[in-house]
């Protein structure tokens, strides 16, 4: 909650705090634009099987086919030409620290990465630009099988295990970007957790950018083996910079039978950044999956975590959230493909604009014929600090089956003038009082979070309402 | 040290529309005013014209507390120098819990005083809001439940008082505090002022009803009609309108009219 002593605070800072530029040491980079000379340039770096490059090239000829969609934000102003799309930013990745270069270990202390490690993480992976640069697990968990790589030498390291799940939950053919990752894909990590291992501590990767008008195509897969429980967190920021950055992600996740998997996105990329992500996990027999997905950053972000509930009793849930401040769009959301019976799935969007911004809820709820017994509800809210701003809701709900239980609520707010001076008449400030609004606007999603990235939410929100005030 | 707040010709209107034609008042610390008055005759304006609403406009007058007035102030700077209002209809606010708005509340006032103060401790809050929930015999667990949000009728006014408790004003204005209450929540509400009233609280009562003022003896009563106070007088003028209504005193105003031209 805000208090006084917060807006103070709130005085001292600027807009956005992580928009600082470092010096390029970039060992290696990809000429500007795509061509399969680029794909093969990328997977020959890596020394990658054959068949991996075949994948990639299949995947550069689907992004090539395949047109840019015209439903979610505004793709027209992206020069793709004008993109680096591999950025190798130093000779090797780190085990420890001491081993990542001087000038990207600095930004990362900046970022307070190795602090957060020490304090109270599992484990951490570092990416800059297009490769990890550092990935760590605490021993103790490396001991139980627990496997926390960077996605390549997780193929360099388990190619069975790899090649066991790589593709299967979001396809080259799933939609245009994901092609686009599945052609030049660097960087994510590569997560396996064995049967009846419960991690209680987050494992985080942290994502930076650094040089102007980079392309980031980061590639993840956990994997949660029968019983096992996991926390996955990923944040990410860039330098603020006149012309635009991309990040087009692909995170495929399997949940086995009543494993756990919880993923967290706290995504404060800057706002000359376009935010093109797939996310899906695979849900079997009694497993849970969470997706908390926070979008404060970015020039338009496109977005939907999505659940597939493969069997009996899957349960899904999505936690959206997204502030779209001056010049940005947040368009997201989130999907539940119910295809069993005894599914259910929780889908809860809080939405906030502010300036200018815009903020889209698209949503998709899908139940299959013969998933008897699914259960869901959907409820996005809307806040809309000023006329100036906008909010957009796009829920779509295909229903095949009967007996079902499904539930959609969808509420467009103001942060009135009367809770304004009933907050002011208590002696707080309008600033105050717009953020207590705002605060308790999102507290049930900033509730699931750890206390440290709760805090730092709190903290986000207070950054991207500054200036909100007249 | 008594504090006085000095209405003085006051006029405001609200989308053009004049609502308060000329209000003299001056309430001070130690006393207890009733102000009364049929519906839509002004007086929730008045309460909402003293702390600041945005949608009244002041057009002439002013009303003057410890030295400034406070027509040039903002709400929370009126707030903070001391002035407190009950809302009729207070708003909720979804995911702020009582205590949290609260000790926020608080420290801004502390930081009023003392730009270097560090607020509250949580030790101390708790104590307090504790001391004060107990006074308004009101159950602990409403410190942790989010602010107004399924409020019955009577937790809202309770919860209001809670406020005034905590935030220790100087004049406070309770805007029909006894709308809607049956009539525990009215003894209970009741009990809970006349505990906080004394040598260091004004209060200034709106009421349509008399029914308040068997809880809370106010040592003056002022009637307001169409937007201005009409007659000033001790606790026997409440009466005597419980008796006759406000339809005598409408004609009692006429004939006063006739005379004078």
């Amino acid at each position: 909650m805000a208090t006084a002593r917060d807006v103070q605070a709130l005085d001292g800072l600027g807009q956005y705090r992580y928009g600082f530029v470092d010096p390029d040491v970039s060992v290696y980079k990809a000429p500007k634009g795509l061509s399969r000379a680029v794909v093969e340039h990328i997977s020959g770096i890596k020394e990658e099987p054959e068949w991996m490059l075949e994948y990639r090239l299949r995947g550069l000829e689907h992004y090539l086919a395949r047109p840019l969609p015209k439903w979610g934000g505004d793709l027209d102003q992206i020069d793709f030409d004008n993109i680096t799309y591999y950025v190798r930013p130093a000779e090797a990745e780190g085990k420890t620290w001491e081993d990542v270069p001087d000038a990207i270990k600095a930004t990362f202390d900046k970022l307070g990465i190795p602090e957060a490690e020490r304090k109270f993480l599992a484990g951490v992976g570092a990416q800059y630009e297009s490769e990890m640069v550092y990935h760590n697990i605490q021993e103790h968990l490396s001991q139980q099988g627990v496997i926390f790589l960077s996605i390549e030498a997780g193929l360099r390291e388990h190619p069975d295990l790899f090649r066991k799940y790589f593709g299967t939950v979001i396809p080259i053919s799933d939609n245009k970007f994901a092609a686009l990752n599945s052609a030049v894909w660097s960087g994510g990590s590569f997560i396996y957790v064995p049967p009846g291992v419960k991690i209680d501590l987050p494992l985080q990767a942290y994502f930076r950018l650094n040089t102007p008008n980079i392309g980031q195509f980061e590639r993840t897969i956990i994997i949660a083996d029968e019983g096992s429980q996991v926390h996955y967190v990923e944040g990410c920021t860039a330098p603020i910079y006149t012309t635009d950055s991309f990040h087009s992600g692909v995170i495929e996740i399997i949940v086995h039978k009543h494993a756990r998997v919880r993923y967290t996105t706290i995504q404060n990329w800057s706002a000359n950044v376009y935010n093109l992500v797939t996310q899906r996990a695979m849900v079997y027999e009694g497993g849970t999956m969470e997706w908390v997905d926070a979008n404060l950053g970015s020039k338009l972000t496109m977005k939907y975590p999505s659940c597939y509930l493969m069997e009996d009793g899957a349960h899904g849930e999505i936690l959206s959230m997204a502030f779209a401040g001056p010049g940005q769009h947040q368009d997201t959301g989130g999907k539940v493909i119910h295809v069993a019976p005894n599914t259910s799935s929780k889908i809860t969007s809080k939405s906030i604009s502010r300036g200018g911004g815009r903020a889209s809820y698209r949503g998709l709820l899908k139940v299959h014929k013969g998933a008897e017994n699914a259960r869901s509800n959907v409820v996005c809210d809307a806040l809309l600090l000023d006329p100036q701003s906008r909010s957009d809701t796009y829920p779509y709900i295909e229903i095949d089956e009967d007996n079902v239980n499904i539930g959609h609520e969808a509420t467009v707010s103001k942060v009135g003038e009367e809770q304004l001076f009933y907050l002011m008449s208590r002696g707080l400030s309008a600033e105050a009082a717009t953020m207590m609004v705002v605060s308790g606007f999102i507290e049930p999603l900033v509730r699931e979070l750890p206390m440290e990235y709760a805090v730092e939410m709190n903290r986000l929100i207070q950054l991207q309402m500054e200036g909100s005030i007249g | 040290m008594v504090q006085a707040l000095e209405i003085r010709g006051l006029r405001a209107a609200v989308n053009g529309k004049e609502i308060l034609t000329g209000i003299d008042l001056k309430v001070s610390t130690g006393e207890i005013h009733a102000l009364m008055g049929p519906n839509g005759t002004g007086k929730s304006t008045l309460a909402n014209v003293l702390m600041g609403h945005p949608s009244y406009q002041v057009t002439a007058g002013e009303i003057l507390f410890k030295g400034k007035n406070l027509v040039e102030l903002a709400p929370d700077e009126r707030s903070r120098l001391g002035l407190f209002m009950a809302f009729q209809y207070p708003v909720s606010i979804s995911g702020l819990s009582v205590a949290n708005f609260l000790r926020s509340a608080i420290n801004a006032r502390r930081k009023q005083a003392d730009p270097e103060d560090k607020g509250i401790s949580v030790p101390e809050f708790r104590r307090v809001l504790k001391e004060k929930m107990d006074l308004l015999k009101m159950s602990h667990e409403f410190a942790g439940r989010y602010l107004n949000e399924g409020f019955s009728g009577g937790e809202k006014k309770r919860a209001e008082i809670l406020q005034m408790a905590t935030l220790e004003p100087e004049i406070a204005i309770l805007d029909e505090t006894d709308s809607g209450l049956d009539i525990d929540a009215l003894r209970v509400v009741s009990e809970g002022v006349n505990a906080l009233a004394g040598p260091d609280l004004g209060v200034l009562i709106i009421t349509h009803y008399q029914r308040i003022l068997n809880y809370i003896k106010p040592q003056f009563v002022h009637i307001m009609l169409d937007g201005r106070i009409v007659e000033s007088g001790g606790p026997d003028l409440a009466e005597h309108l419980e008796e006759r209504g406000y339809g005598y005193l409408r004609e009692m105003q006429e004939e006063k009219a006739a005379e004078v031209s």
